[in-house]
């Protein structure tokens, strides 16, 4: 009884509650003809499109800027890396990977100005964060419409400039992680690629945080003072962490789109901070301490629940109610991870 | 006779301890009406706290209330909140003004008690649509400021009057509360160094406002560091130390300023002292010159500091709290903003960037544990050897292409340190957090001392932490000291403590070195120098 209280207590009673609930949502499951199998896929499948963006809070968390409310930075970087490979005409995984190497310039770019910007307003980051995702959303919505792209699979059809809303990623960079190695038991498919792509990105994110410089990082985000008065520039580190996590945004993104299949302009990213962020708290983080365990747990537990609670009610209750579902469990459960957020605020 | 009359104001026994950390042991004494009661003693010494019990400060409550008893007019009074206290009659002037500075003297004096007159909404909306009685409100102002018998212009905005008149206000705003319902009518007046701001002659005219008071039967705690004061408007004086009343004497003609120095100083502690050593100057090259260093650090401010150290020395800095000691080290050490000359080992350091210090081979503890010199919620191994990791490049492991944190030389001094401080912990991976004050301070030392510093600043490290920890803190610096040959800057404001360790002690006052003495003078001296006056055979 005592190790099960203490396991408990390790691992979050919130998210016992979290894992159970999933946990009978997937013993529910063939009772209503959901089959479990093809559960499990798309489970795995919305984890490793979703992981990378969740793993992009940790850089910031550590070094105390908090929530990166600002992602849609990072995933215009991305947008633009993508749209780019694809106006160049690359084709499959060098697509894919050429689409990470055009936006990372974006990334560094706009991440160092965010940083700056983040050092100005040293306590109310996360607030102005949510701004800068805001109005970087807004500007691009013009510049979409206004950059030169030429590409037929991409712009209006009816004025042959500015780009579509969405775009297919299809013969371009569709899947181009989901199939690489990917392993498939009848209807259960694990997408071996995109998951192999998130533990090097994880592992370096680990590694780093045990580095001098990835010390420092998180000695800033726990007591910038001390930080301080052991010689560290505390904005230079903070400015870096920014610059990971934009990066990580747009590396993110791209890994959603090619399994999503496509690339979604204008307002789309808008509404992928909160999503991110939620998965992270509810993987148990807090305002300043985050591990990679915690952005595992976190996406799984977030996602898990995002895709099998529309398809088992649904089955459930025979009326095709899963859109409304889905925004009340993913809302529901972004309110719950905010309000958790208020307890271990500091 | 006397015995017979009821005293206004007794306090019986009263301890109070925070957090096991006892401030105030069995204080007794008693009050007269019209009486002026001289409340001295260095800080910490428990006088603020024995004014928070009278006053029924919420923080008393909070932290598990006080033992003994407080009684008014014979009978026990227990207040469990500041209004309660000022029902009885009790007014407390602050250190720091609670002013508004657009407002006139007497609309800050009557401020929330106004005088009104009746307005028709005031029928429908209830009575905060009155309108103001300014003629009323005014006329008020200046009974109570004429009972004060002072000199102030109750129309002038508090924002354009010299410091003085403030405090003027602040005393007029206590009195003033005799006229509304909400206070009983006032008969106990505290005021918190109110001359510390003062000029002379406003303190002079403060002092005689407070001597009218006493002749209109209102009692007056007064705490004052300016000794001279006290001796001129005192009719019973109560010195503290340690939490304990040491002294308690009617002021006739015989109590002078030395005396009450001595006792506020005290003269022997407890600590095993031992035999100052005799550090010879001559054959020790001055490490470390300051020049007109000037730190600005909110309530230590430092205006003109010149210090030379010697190698080797240890090195006490003392005074009052506010005169400027702790900006020292927080300055030179690039905290809080400075300018200046600093030069080591015959090298100008760069002031303002605390990495230019910590690489010329200087170490600061700060005496701000929990905000600067700990990492609370990391593990003893991250806080011990952090600052060595970034500064020297030390417990790094390069492995491949990349250079991890060495975790096993990490704990490895961990461990080191957690047995040579006597760190009591679970483990070297606890948080720092979970630590006693005691123990927090032992691993800010062993930060400091796995930098292997030239020169270390140790900024208070007695304060808050119990006696134990207290010496063997002050045995580890000594012997480090000898050890490694490390010259040690120790500020603080326990007197007796510098004494104990140092070589020499300097005493800052107003932001500048009041004076230098060896740490063998008598404490008096150093009590003389803390309190602004000159001492023969200082430097």
């Amino acid at each position: 009884m005592e190790t099960v209280k203490k396991i408990v207590a390790k691992y979050g009673l919130p998210r016992v509650i979290i894992t159970l609930f999933l946990f009978a949502l997937f013993v529910a499951a063939p009772f209503v003809g959901v089959r479990v199998d093809e559960s499990i896929t798309n489970t795995l499948n919305r984890f490793g499109m979703n992981c990378v963006m969740v793993l992009a809070m940790v850089p910031m968390i550590h070094s105390g800027c908090g929530l990166n409310f600002g992602l849609p930075l990072g995933i215009i970087s991305g947008l633009l890396g993508a749209t780019l490979a694809i106006q160049f005409e690359f084709h499959g995984l060098v697509c894919f990977l050429m689409a990470i190497v055009l936006s990372t310039p974006f990334a560094v770019v706009l991440g160092y100005g965010y940083g700056k910007l983040l050092n100005k307003v040293k306590g109310g980051e996360m607030m102005i964060a949510t701004y800068v995702g805001f109005s970087s959303v807004s500007f691009m919505c013009i510049m979409w419409l206004l950059l030169p792209y030429t590409n037929a699979s991409m712009v209006w059809g009816y004025a042959g400039r500015g780009l579509r809303t969405t775009i297919s990623t299809e013969g371009y960079f569709l899947h181009a992680l989901n199939d690489l190695f990917a392993i498939s038991i009848g209807k259960l498919v694990i997408p071996t690629g995109m998951i192999l792509f998130f533990a090097i990105l994880a592992f370096a994110m680990w590694a780093f945080l045990h580095t001098k410089t990835g010390t420092a990082m998180t000695a800033v985000g726990s007591n910038p003072t001390f930080a301080r008065a052991c010689g560290i520039d505390v904005d230079r580190i903070r400015v870096l962490s920014v610059i990971m996590s934009t990066w990580l945004g747009a590396v993110g993104i791209l890994v959603y789109e090619q399994s999503f299949g496509f690339i979604q302009l204008y307002m789309a990213p808008f509404y992928m901070a909160l999503p991110a962020v939620s998965a992270i708290l509810i993987g148990g983080a807090s305002v300043n301490k985050a591990s990679i365990a915690n952005v595992i747990i976190g996406t799984l537990l977030f996602q898990g629940i995002l895709t099998m609670t529309p398809s088992v009610m649904n089955s459930a209750i025979h009326t095709d109610m899963s859109e409304v579902i889905r925004i009340i469990v993913s809302n529901g459960m972004i309110l719950y991870a905010l309000t958790r957020k208020m307890e271990v605020a500091r | 006779m006397e015995a017979q009359e009821v005293p206004l104001l007794e306090m019986r026994h009263i301890s109070k301890s925070f957090f096991g950390n006892q401030v105030l042991g069995d204080v007794s004494f008693t009050l007269g009406k019209g009486e002026i009661l001289g409340l001295v003693g260095e800080n910490g010494a428990g006088k603020s706290t024995l004014m928070k019990i009278l006053f029924g400060m919420n923080e008393i409550s909070e932290t598990g209330g006080y033992g003994g008893e407080v009684l008014i007019d014979g009978t026990v009074v227990h207040f469990t909140s500041s209004l309660d206290a000022l029902d009885a009659g009790i007014g407390m002037v602050h250190q720091e003004f609670s002013l508004l500075p657009d407002f006139t003297a007497a609309e800050n004096i009557l401020l929330n008690r106004e005088p009104v007159k009746n307005h028709w909404a005031a029928n429908l909306f209830g009575e905060r649509m009155n309108i103001i009685d300014r003629a009323k409100l005014e006329a008020s102002a200046k009974k109570a400021i004429d009972r004060l018998g002072v000199k102030l212009d109750a129309d002038m905005v508090v924002g354009q009057m010299p410091v003085g008149h403030k405090q003027f206000t602040e005393i007029a705003r206590e009195l003033s509360k005799e006229d509304s319902d909400t206070a009983g009518k006032i008969r106990l007046l505290v005021l918190d160094e109110p001359t510390a701001v003062l000029s002379e002659q406003e303190a002079q005219s403060l002092l005689k406002a407070m001597k009218n008071l006493a002749a209109q039967n209102i009692a007056i705690i007064f705490i004052s560091h300016r000794l001279q004061e006290i001796i001129d408007v005192c009719d019973q004086i109560m010195v503290m130390r340690d939490g304990r009343i040491i002294k308690q004497v009617v002021n006739d003609k015989n109590v002078n300023v030395h005396d009450i120095a001595q006792w506020m100083v005290g003269r022997e502690i407890s600590l095993d002292k031992q035999e100052n050593r005799h550090f010879d100057y001559a054959s020790h090259p001055v490490d470390m010159e300051i020049r007109n260093l000037w730190v600005n650090m909110t309530g230590e401010v430092v205006r003109d500091v010149n210090l030379d150290i010697h190698r080797g020395e240890i090195l006490g800095i003392g005074g009052l709290a506010g005169q400027g000691k702790l900006g020292i080290p927080n300055g030179v050490m690039g905290l809080f903003p400075a300018g200046g000359k600093v030069s080591f080992e015959g090298k100008e350091v760069a002031l303002n960037d605390p990495k230019a210090c910590l690489d010329a081979g200087l170490a600061f503890v700060s005496e701000d544990r929990r905000g600067v010199g700990l990492l609370l919620d990391e593990s003893l191994e991250w806080n011990i050897s952090f600052e060595a990791m970034q500064v020297q490049g030390k417990y790094l492991l390069k492995k491949g292409p990349i250079t991890w944190r060495d975790v096993n030389a990490i704990g490895e001094v961990t461990r080191t340190y957690i047995d040579m401080l006597e760190i009591k912990c679970t483990s070297s991976k606890q948080h720092a957090r979970e630590l006693s004050g005691g123990n927090q301070q032992k691993v800010c030392l062993a930060k400091a001392f796995a930098m292997q510093p030239k020169l270390l600043f140790v900024s208070e490290p007695t304060r808050g932490i119990d006696i134990g920890a207290k010496q063997l803190v002050l045995r580890v610096l000594k012997e480090y000291n000898q050890k490694y040959g490390t010259t040690i800057v120790m500020i603080s404001s326990e007197l007796e403590e510098l004494r104990s360790i140092c070589d020499r002690i300097a005493i800052i006052t107003d932001g500048k070195v009041g004076g230098i003495l060896p740490a063998s003078n008598p404490s008096s001296d150093f009590g003389l120098l803390m309190v602004g006056q000159a001492v023969k055979g200082g430097n």
